[in-house]
């Protein structure tokens, strides 16, 4: 019992201090369970972040489900999950209600003015990050520009272009198989 | 029914989305806008939200949409929805993980969707920049210089490791105080 309530503490803490969410809390979460507790080791830890992005959903969820589960079993999962999801819930409840009590107050849209033009640096250097960290090679410079490219000029949908993606590295899995 | 279609909405986004919070940006704007749950200024009010509040952006972002849409119950219903595929694939994977990583046909579906997610991403952060910088069609004015002198402060703030909360707090303040002089119209 004391167990599963010093996970959900432990990850409470973690989500309702870290910003940006994902590979932000990733450092934050290594530190939590594997320097001041010995949930994992640093190598397990390694395993956790590798499986967290290759499954699907927020790396947060999946680092908390997987760091649950290994040091509590289902219910472990599940208070570690939990307290990832309980303080962005309670924050964004509450502020959603000031949004839409005040939203259209002119010096909250002046406020938010401001903050589109700094959430889209934001975003242009999340993009940049993110790719920096993909291998670029041929495969990279064909799809990446594709899927752009089908996704703002033609709308196509989002599923079909990743669906796309998933079956030309299988194909691409294969004929390299094939090659060796 | 409003409940169950948020839940599985932001289920369906959860399952489908490799690579963090942002790589859910392309599907939760893509659900947001057809289902009429926010226009596209909302929805950069909705992002700036969740961005310059802790927590993971997904959370936050699914949160926020399902209180406008249908109060606490739709929150909860879309939080539960974001949240479900993650935590059932990792319960399953977490026992055979190892299996899963060496996996031929796991590790080239990723490689293949890797380059994809960052082009869709892209692909959303210029529509973002589009309805951030042009809200009224191609209008070039004093708002527009406003915009890309604070995105492009705030670029390089970010860049030299500065805590994202100080950007988006100092960019509120300048809209206020350019609002308050008037600059803003």
């Amino acid at each position: 019992m004391k167990k599963y309530g010093e996970l959900f503490l432990t990850f409470l803490k973690i989500s309702a201090f870290t910003f940006g969410g994902g590979y932000a809390m990733i450092s934050v979460i290594e530190h939590e369970v594997a320097e001041k507790r010995d949930w994992l080791t640093k190598e397990e830890f390694l395993d956790v972040v590798a499986v967290a992005e290759s499954t699907p959903g927020p790396l947060a969820i999946n680092s908390a489900t997987f760091v649950g589960t290994k040091t509590g079993g289902f219910l472990g999962a599940f208070f570690a999950t939990l307290g990832v999801v309980v303080p962005p819930f309670v924050i964004i409840s509450i502020l959603s209600r000031i949004y839409g009590a005040y939203g259209s107050n002119p010096y909250v849209e002046y406020a938010f003015f401001g903050v589109r033009a700094a959430v889209l640096a934001l975003l242009v250097k999340a993009v940049l990050s993110l790719s920096k960290s993909c291998k670029k090679d041929g495969y990279f410079y064909v799809l990446m520009p594709i899927a752009l490219a089908v996704s703002f000029i033609l709308n196509v949908p989002v599923l079909a272009i990743l669906a796309f993606g998933a079956f030309c590295g299988i194909l691409w899995g294969r004929s390299h198989n094939a090659l060796s | 029914m409003l409940y169950l279609d948020l839940f599985l909405t932001f289920f369906r986004i959860g399952l489908f989305t490799f690579g963090g919070g942002y790589a859910m940006l392309p599907l939760i704007s893509e659900a947001a806008l057809s289902k009429a749950w926010a226009t596209e200024e909302t929805m950069l009010n909705f992002i700036a939200v969740s961005e310059s509040t802790p927590g993971p952006f997904a959370l936050n972002i699914a949160t926020f949409i399902g209180t406008e849409q249908a109060g606490i119950l739709g929150a909860l219903c879309a939080t539960a929805g974001v949240v479900m595929p993650s935590f059932i694939v990792i319960l399953i994977v977490a026992n055979f993980y190892l299996a899963f990583r060496k996996n031929k046909i796991v590790a080239n579906v990723l490689y293949g969707i890797r380059p994809v997610v960052i082009g869709l991403l892209t692909a959303t952060v210029l529509s973002v920049g589009q309805s951030t910088l042009f809200p009224n069609g191609f209008v070039f004015d004093v708002k527009l210089l406003i915009s890309l002198a604070i995105a492009i402060v705030c670029f390089i703030v970010i860049k030299k490791k500065v805590h994202p909360i100080i950007p988006l707090l100092s960019s509120a303040a300048v809209g206020v105080l350019l609002g308050w002089l008037g600059v803003l119209g």
